[in-house]
């Protein structure tokens, strides 16, 4: 049977290779944090809960204190990308188009066909293990197509990889925050205060806190990702799925959009909206922020409809 | 009951707030919250270290930086600039609709460093709107130049954001798989990032007609 471990033995090295890269570039905090990472890769599952918790701790220390920087490896100039381009043309769309093709089509034909029961994927994982051959399909046919120098793809990536930087394992590590706060029985808490607040058993006005709460506490942080794990300990979670039996896919997957609509209003996520205020050299640096307003407010309460019909009305 | 675990909630709201490193926030409000919540300090960090670990299928997602980095490396910019530079010739309406639904299909199919503000609204969209505005409203003033080009940026966020989450393999989606499993609801990618089309659709509509009607209001300040 397939599972994440094998998926997890190809980022493991897909992480190595960039820590390796880093050294030879004598970029020693980048080559210590991604070595960190693919070691909780590739180890993660055979060591003890402290280990991994002192490789997180490591890597926090790592990335806190500006220990990343930025790479510049050796790749093609602009000049010579647009040439490339012309003679490319759109098919270079395709080997990106591999990849979904790859694990939708895969997902709905395991599902849906008899090789579901040769259960030669973990279940549930399937969809993420096809999105990681696809990758590797993918890999393969530009290799094949472009014929580029043999580390190109790790250098290319590398590229892209550090100018993320440690906010690659961000998402990741706000996942693991929601396990602490699970642990802690955050939920339980806020659950008892708000039961207090909002009349008992109103779903719709739960609905409408939760999404509000995603779109307010995203404004203050500039950033729906660490607004999520809160309010789903606090309402999400302890109140529209476990009290009012809402449905969990759409309590979170809208839930997050909520926020998104509060990403468009704030001067907090300056990537999106301060930013590119100055690279246009509006005279108002809330510019961009003004003529989002008009679309976030009615499309967050297209969220809150869509919520209280998807997970409740048609759930039930 | 004991409420001080929730001052770990109140640190991730500041320590954001005020700018501190993002990692080094998260860390300190886990560990905070654990401890106040009568842990001691090594099992929280046990905690912690299980909950990264159990949680490393969010960070897979990277793998694909290679396929990415190798197609840039040919071009794979330059090409989504020439197919946005193909929109030319409509109204600055038609324009941003336009890029606004590229901007859409193209995240949603896992492509989202394709557009974006330093490579594609600064040196394409913005100018592009900016140039049919203009062809079609004659002069505009400086304030509606720059009302032109924040709709262009306003355009490319609103096309990005509710378009990326029905690409199934992005951190958002599976965040919010990670955070439901770890409180014991098993849920796939496919059956969230579905869930993401009826806001997406949303989105193109209320943005696209408001696009709309910031040109017609264009022509009429002008008649």
């Amino acid at each position: 049977m397939i599972t994440y471990e094998w998926l997890y033995a190809l980022a493991g090295a897909a992480f190595g290779v960039w820590s390796l890269l880093s050294l030879h570039d004598r970029l020693w905090g980048n080559a210590a944090f991604w070595a960190l990472l693919a070691a909780s890769f590739l180890i993660g599952s055979h060591v003890s809960d402290l280990v991994n918790g002192l490789l997180v701790l490591a890597m926090v220390a790592i990335a806190g204190f500006g220990g990343l920087r930025r790479s510049n490896p050796s790749t093609t100039l602009a000049e010579e990308r647009l040439s490339l381009s012309e003679r490319f043309g759109n098919r270079l769309f395709f080997p990106a188009l591999i990849v979904p093709l790859t694990a939708v089509a895969g997902t709905l034909l395991y599902n849906y066909t008899p090789f579901r029961e040769t259960g030669l994927f973990e279940a549930r994982r399937e969809t993420l293990i096809l999105f990681g051959l696809g990758v590797l399909v993918a890999l393969v046919v530009a290799m094949l197509w472009l014929r580029p120098p043999l580390l190109a793809p790790a250098q290319d990536g590398r590229r892209l990889l550090d100018s993320i930087g440690w906010a690659a394992i961000l998402p990741q590590m706000l996942a693991a925050l929601g396990a602490v706060f699970a642990l802690a029985g955050v939920g339980e808490i806020i659950g008892g205060v708000a039961g207090d607040v909002i009349p008992k058993g109103s779903v719709f006005l739960t609905v409408l806190v939760f999404a509000l709460g995603m779109a307010l506490f995203t404004m203050i942080m500039g950033n729906a990702f660490a607004a999520f794990p809160v309010m789903a300990a606090a309402i999400g979670i302890p109140l529209l799925v476990q009290q009012y039996g809402g449905n969990p896919a759409v309590i979170g997957a809208v839930g997050m959009l909520a926020g998104f609509c509060g990403t468009l209003m704030t001067p907090m996520a300056a990537n999106f909206n301060i930013v590119p205020a100055a690279l246009l050299e509006l005279k108002d640096q809330n510019g961009v922020i003004r003529q989002q307003i008009g679309t976030a407010l009615p499309l967050w309460a297209c969220n809150v409809a869509i919520i209280y019909v998807g997970a409740f009305l048609l759930w039930n | 009951m004991n409420y001080w675990p929730l001052l770990g909630i109140a640190i991730v709201v500041l320590g954001f707030a005020l700018r501190f490193n993002p990692l080094l926030v998260v860390v300190s409000a886990a560990l905070a919250t654990g401890v106040l919540a009568g842990l001691d300090l090594v099992a929280v960090i046990e905690a912690l270290g299980k909950a990264f670990n159990d949680n490393r299928y969010i960070s897979v997602t990277w793998i694909i930086l290679p396929v990415i980095g190798l197609l840039e490396r040919y071009g794979l910019q330059q090409r989504a600039r020439a197919v946005i530079e193909g929109m030319r010739g409509a109204t600055m309406g038609k324009l941003l609709v336009a890029y606004l639904l590229f901007r859409q299909l193209t995240a949603a199919l896992g492509m989202k460093d394709i557009g974006g503000h330093p490579q594609a609204v600064r040196p394409l969209v913005a100018p592009m709107a900016e140039a049919a505005a203009q062809k079609t409203h004659g002069e505009l003033s400086e304030g509606e130049r720059d009302k032109v080009k924040a709709m262009a940026a306003a355009t490319d966020n609103v096309g990005l954001f509710f378009g990326e989450d029905i690409f199934f393999a992005i951190a958002s989606i599976l965040l919010i798989q990670g955070v439901f499993e770890s409180a014991g609801y098993p849920l796939t990618p496919l059956q969230l990032s579905v869930w993401a089309i009826p806001t997406a659709i949303c989105a193109f509509l209320i943005h696209g007609s408001r696009i709309l009607a910031f040109d017609r209001r264009l022509g009429r300040a002008r008649r």
